[in-house]
């Protein structure tokens, strides 16, 4: 975090001293889409955190544990689609998850469907590149990360 | 300015209905809905106001420095496996949250960006970012993330050109949100 503005503003000095017109043009630019964005992020911000709050992680810990056998795949695959757990959250959790000893198989579906399907980023998405092209897009992730789990569960499971 | 809220209408009202709610808890002394505030939702808000001023800053600046050319030329139409490469490499990078990664989409389309390479980087910037990476070895193991970021790169390169070959000979368009 710290490198990003150490680094925007070391960016804007430059080119504040290089061109000062150029440069009020470009924050113009940047601070007209930031505001146009800005209503649908909230939202989007908004869904995310309730539905993270709905989701304590003694129920995944239930759905993914060793007891639930195919169905862990399942549910890891379905929950890891629709949830947009932030890496802050998801990483620890998923250490934890393997050592109450959930598979590593699981885990993968879980992470690769959490990482590459974003259903509750589609409204942001759809706003650039058209609903019919991200809900697509995220369709083909969707089959891109059942083959990524899956294979990684194989190899898992083999050594 | 009635058609500037129309655009928003799903938004607004979600919005509007979170504060209520949120104004409510904190009056009634409701402690689910102060935590759902403080803890989650509060977490995202600071990302979300620091890390995007930034990156639309940064956006802006690339707008009016960056000619068209340099950035048709390295990762436009044929730009092949060095524009694909260089495609991966500047969305690894890049720090936040997968709605960071669309504005940034639609600035480098406009600059010529080929639609492949456009959608390879939107592909690996929810997969694999350096940041995550360190922190999901730290959790899973250098092996777990290693064969992840090893399927991945195929898996989104082949995404990629699907999705290009399928908008190919449409008026297809990035467009960013008026």
């Amino acid at each position: 975090m710290t490198i990003l503005f150490v680094i925007t503003g070391l960016l804007l000095l430059v080119s504040f001293i290089a061109n000062r017109q150029k440069t009020l043009e470009g924050l113009r630019k940047g601070a007209r889409q930031f505001l146009k964005l800005l209503p649908t992020l909230l939202t989007v911000i908004i869904l995310l955190s309730v539905a993270l709050f709905f989701t304590p992680e003694k129920m995944l810990l239930k759905y993914f544990g060793d007891q639930a056998g195919a169905l862990g795949y399942v549910m890891a695959a379905v929950v890891g689609s629709i949830a947009l757990i932030p890496g802050f959250i998801s990483y620890p959790l998923a250490g934890m998850l393997l050592e109450s000893g959930v598979s590593y198989g699981i885990l993968a579906l879980f992470i690769t469907t959490l990482k590459m399907v974003g259903t509750l980023t589609i409204p942001v998405e759809a706003k650039y590149f058209g609903m019919k092209v991200t809900l697509i897009r995220n369709g083909l992730s969707f089959l891109g990360a059942m083959v990524i789990g899956v294979i990684m569960a194989i190899i898992f499971s083999l050594t | 300015m009635n058609r500037q809220l129309r655009k928003y209408k799903f938004d607004l009202p979600v919005i509007l209905l979170f504060a209520i709610f949120i104004g409510v808890s904190y009056i009634v002394d409701f402690a689910a809905g102060e935590e759902l505030f403080q803890t989650t939702f509060w977490r995202f808000l600071k990302e979300m106001l620091l890390i995007l001023p930034c990156m639309f800053i940064l956006i802006g600046l690339f707008d009016v420095w960056i000619p068209k050319e340099k950035i048709e030329k390295h990762v436009g139409k044929g730009s092949g496996m060095k524009g694909m490469g260089l495609m991966i490499l500047l969305a690894v990078i890049q720090p936040g949250s997968l709605y960071v990664a669309f504005p940034f989409a639609h600035l480098l389309w406009k600059k010529g960006t080929s639609l492949r390479n456009i959608f390879i980087y939107v592909g690996m910037f929810s997969a694999a970012k350096i940041p995550m990476l360190t922190f999901e070895i730290g959790f899973l193991g250098l092996k777990f993330s290693a064969l992840r970021l090893i399927l991945t790169i195929p898996v989104f390169i082949l995404i990629a050109i699907l999705l290009e070959r399928r908008l190919r000979n449409t008026s297809y368009q990035i467009t960013a949100p008026e």
